[in-house]
C-alpha cells in the first residue's frame, strides 16, 4: 500500500491541476507560473547532480536548455503544423498528441549529445577550469543559433502556438499543463532512481574523493559522461518544455543569467539533495512572480518619499540585480541551503511511514 | 607462475628517479612487506602497480597479463586492491555505501536497468548489499553501517578502508601503512585482522609498513628499498641483522 502513496498523490495533484484549469478556478497566469514551476523543477534537479552530486560547477545550463528547445520546437512545428519556414506539416496534425513526448525527447537527446562539449573535458579537468568550458559550451550553443538565419537567427522562432492548438483540437484538453506535470515528474523519478543506484553513487564518490573512486573500481571517466548527459538530457527536455508554454523562442532568453537562476535555485534547495532542489525550484518561481508585483510597488514607494528622480523609474531589470545579489548571500550566511545534503524524510523521518519506493 | 610480477619498473619524475629497476614476485597467498625510510619510493611503487602512474620502463605482470598502462579502475578490476596511507574514505556517506561503490566493476546492469529497475537490477543491488553487509559483519563493523565515517574513530576508518578494499573481491590486497597512526592496543588487533583476513580470504598481502612489530609478526619475505632502489631482501631475520639495512634508517655517519 505504501508504495502508492506518492503516486496517488500525483494523480490526484494532477487531477485537481486539469480541473482547476478547465474550470477556470486558475486563471492564465497561474497556470503560467505553475507551467513555469514545473520547467524549473527539472532544471534546478537536473543541474543538481552535476554541481550537486558531482560537486563540479556546470554555468551553462542554460545552453543545454536552449539545444532541447530549439531541436524540439523546430521538430513540432515541421512536423504538426504549417508554417512559414517548413511550409506545410509532415504529418498529420492530429498525430500531435501522441507524437509529442517523442519529440520533446528528441530534444532531450541532441541535448545530451551536445552534453559531450562538457563531458569529455571534464575527463581530465576539474573545478574552475571546468566552469569555464561550461560557460564557453553555453556560449557556443547560444552563437550558434543566433547565426542561423533560417530559423530566425537573433529574432526566435516561433510556431509552437499552432502545434498546442493542433493537440487541443484534437482533444480539449489543457495540454501543456500535461505535458509539463508529466515531464517534470518523469524527470525527478529518473534522477532519483540514477543517484540512488550503486552506479549513480559513483557520482557521489567522485564529489568526495575522485582519486579513491578510480581506484577502488569506480570508472570516472563513465560515470561523469553518464552523469553529464543525463543532467543536459533532462536540461533539453525542460527547455523543450519551455518553448512549447510560450509558443516562442530567442536565444537571448539563454543567457547567464538563466543559467545563473538555476545555480541560485540548487544552492537555495541544498547541494545533493533533490528534495531541496524541488523545493527550492518552487519557492524561486513564486518568489519571482512575487518580486514582478513588488517592483511596481517598490518604485510606487520610491516615487512617493522622492529618494529617486521621476525620470527613473524601477523595472523588471533589478530582478538580475537582486537574484545574483540572493546568490550571494546565500554563500555568505546558508551555503549549504534549505535541506543541505539531505533529503526530506531525513529532516522528517516520520514521513517514511507513509511512503516507500521501490528499492 | 607468480601473481605479481613485476620486472625492473622504473620511474621519473622530471630528472628525479622515483623508483630504480624495481622487481619483484609475489605468489598466491604469500604475505610480503616493502620497508624502507621515508621518501625511498614505498608509496610510489604502489602507485605504479595500481595503475595510477604508469611506468617510465619495466612490465608488471598480474595473472600473467600486462596490467601496465591499465587505468586504476581496471587494475582494481582485474584483482589488486589497495588502502591509502592517509585514510580516503567517501567520508559523507554511509560505510554501507562506502563499500556498495567500491563494487562498481562488478555492477552486472546498465544505465537502463537502473532507470527501470529491471528484475536483473533488483537482484544484483541486493547481491551488492548482502556482499558489503557480509563484510562488515566479518570485520565487526556490522554496528557501524549506517554511520558515516567522518563520525568514526581513526582506527575504525582503518578497518572500513580495508573493508572497502576487500569488497572489490581483490586476490592481492596492498595495504599502505595500515598501522599508521594506530596505538598499542590497536595495532595489536589489527595485526590479528590481517592474518584473519590472510586466512579467510586467501589472499596475497602485500603491505608498506614502518612499525616492525607488524611486519615481523606477519610476513614470511621483506623487501627493502632506498631512494627507489632495492637494497636488501629476505626473511624477518636476515633483514633484523643486515647491516645495509640498518645503515639506511641509521645513516652510516659514526658519531
Amino acid at each position: 500500500m505504501k508504495r502508492l502513496t506518492v503516486p496517488a498523490l500525483l494523480a490526484l495533484l494532477l487531477a485537481v491541476l486539469l480541473w482547476a484549469c478547465m474550470s477556470g478556478a486558475l486563471n492564465a497566469y497561474w497556470q503560467s507560473v505553475i507551467l513555469f514551476m514545473g520547467v524549473n523543477i527539472i532544471l534546478s534537479s537536473s543541474l543538481n547532480i552535476i554541481n550537486g552530486n558531482m560537486g563540479e560547477f556546470s554555468c551553462g545550463h542554460a545552453g543545454f536548455m536552449a539545444v532541447g528547445a530549439y531541436v524540439s520546437s523546430l521538430l513540432s512545428v515541421a512536423l504538426f503544423t504549417k508554417s512559414a519556414v517548413f511550409g506545410e506539416p509532415l504529418l498529420s496534425p492530429d498525430l500531435a498528441v501522441w507524437l509529442f513526448p517523442l519529440v520533446l525527447l528528441a530534444g532531450a537527446l541532441a541535448a545530451s549529445v551536445v552534453g559531450l562539449l562538457v563531458a569529455i573535458p571534464s575527463f581530465k579537468t576539474r573545478g574552475d577550469y571546468l566552469a569555464i568550458i561550461t560557460i564557453a559550451a553555453a556560449y557556443i550553443v547560444k552563437s550558434t543559433i543566433e547565426n542561423i538565419g533560417v530559423i530566425g537567427g537573433a529574432r526566435g522562432f516561433m510556431g509552437m502556438g499552432g502545434v498546442m492548438n493542433a493537440m487541443t483540437a484534437t482533444a480539449n484538453l489543457p495540454w501543456i499543463m500535461i505535458w509539463v506535470f508529466v515531464g517534470t515528474v518523469f524527470s525527478v523519478w529518473l534522477i532519483r532512481r540514477f543517484i540512488y543506484s550503486t552506479f549513480g553513487k559513483g557520482v557521489d564518490a567522485i564529489s568526495q574523493d575522485e582519486i579513491a573512486a578510480e581506484i577502488m573500481s569506480v570508472d570516472t571517466d563513465r560515470v561523469k559522461l553518464v552523469a553529464f548527459m543525463v543532467s543536459c538530457g533532462l536540461a533539453g527536455l525542460a527547455g523543450g518544455l519551455f518553448a512549447h508554454i510560450l509558443g516562442y523562442v530567442n536565444p537571448g532568453t539563454f543567457t547567464i543569467l538563466k543559467s545563473t537562476e538555476i545555480m541560485v535555485m540548487v544552492y537555495l534547495g541544498g547541494m545533493g539533495s533533490l528534495s531541496g532542489s524541488v523545493l527550492a525550484a518552487i519557492l524561486m518561481t513564486l518568489l519571482i512572480e512575487y518580486l514582478r508585483d513588488a517592483f511596481g510597488y517598490i518604485n510606487t514607494f520610491l516615487h512617493y518619499i522622492s529618494v529617486i528622480p521621476d525620470s527613473y523609474e524601477v523595472t523588471q531589470v533589478w530582478k538580475w540585480v537582486l537574484i545574483p545579489l540572493l546568490l550571494v548571500l546565500l554563500m555568505q550566511f546558508r551555503p549549504e541551503g534549505i535541506m543541505g545534503r539531505r533529503e526530506l524524510a531525513d529532516v522528517f523521518p516520520g514521513l517514511r511511514k507513509f511512503y516507500k519506493f521501490k528499492g | 607462475m607468480a601473481l605479481l610480477e613485476v620486472n625492473e619498473m622504473t620511474q621519473y619524475f622530471g630528472g628525479l628517479c622515483a623508483v630504480s629497476e624495481f622487481s619483484v614476485a609475489l605468489d598466491e597467498g604469500q604475505m610480503v612487506a616493502l620497508i624502507g625510510p621515508n621518501g625511498a619510493g614505498k608509496t610510489t611503487v604502489f602507485n605504479l602497480v595500481s595503475g595510477f602512474y604508469k611506468p617510465t620502463r619495466g612490465e608488471i605482470l598480474f595473472k600473467g597479463q600486462s596490467i601496465k598502462g591499465l587505468k586504476p579502475h581496471q587494475v582494481t578490476a582485474r584483482g589488486i586492491a589497495r588502502t591509502f596511507q592517509n585514510i580516503r574514505l567517501w567520508f559523507d556517506m554511509t560505510v554501507l555505501d562506502n563499500i556498495r561503490i567500491a563494487q562498481h566493476h562488478a555492477l552486472g546492469y546498465g544505465l537502463l536497468d537502473c532507470f527501470l529497475r529491471t528484475p536483473r537490477y533488483m537482484q544484483r543491488e541486493r547481491d551488492i548489499e548482502d556482499h558489503a553487509m557480509e563484510l562488515l559483519s566479518r570485520l565487526g563493523l556490522g554496528e557501524v553501517a549506517h554511520e558515516f565515517p567522518k563520525n568514526l574513530p581513526y582506527g575504525v576508518q582503518r578497518l572500513v578502508e580495508i573493508a572497502r578494499a576487500l569488497s572489490t573481491r581483490p586476490a592481492l590486497l596492498m595495504l599502505d601503512e595500515p598501522a599508521a597512526g594506530l596505538n598499542s592496543s590497536d595495532v595489536e588487533g589489527l595485526i590479528k585482522l590481517i592474518a584473519d583476513i590472510h586466512k579467510d580470504f586467501g589472499l596475497a598481502i602485500w603491505m608498506i609498513e614502518h612499525q616492525m612489530d607488524v611486519v615481523m609478526s606477519l610476513c614470511s619475505w621483506i623487501k627493502v628499498i632506498d631512494f627507489g632502489a632495492t637494497i636488501a631482501e629476505g626473511s624477518p631475520e636476515e633483514i633484523q641483522n643486515n647491516p645495509e639495512v640498518i645503515k639506511a634508517y641509521l645513516g652510516d655517519d659514526t658519531i
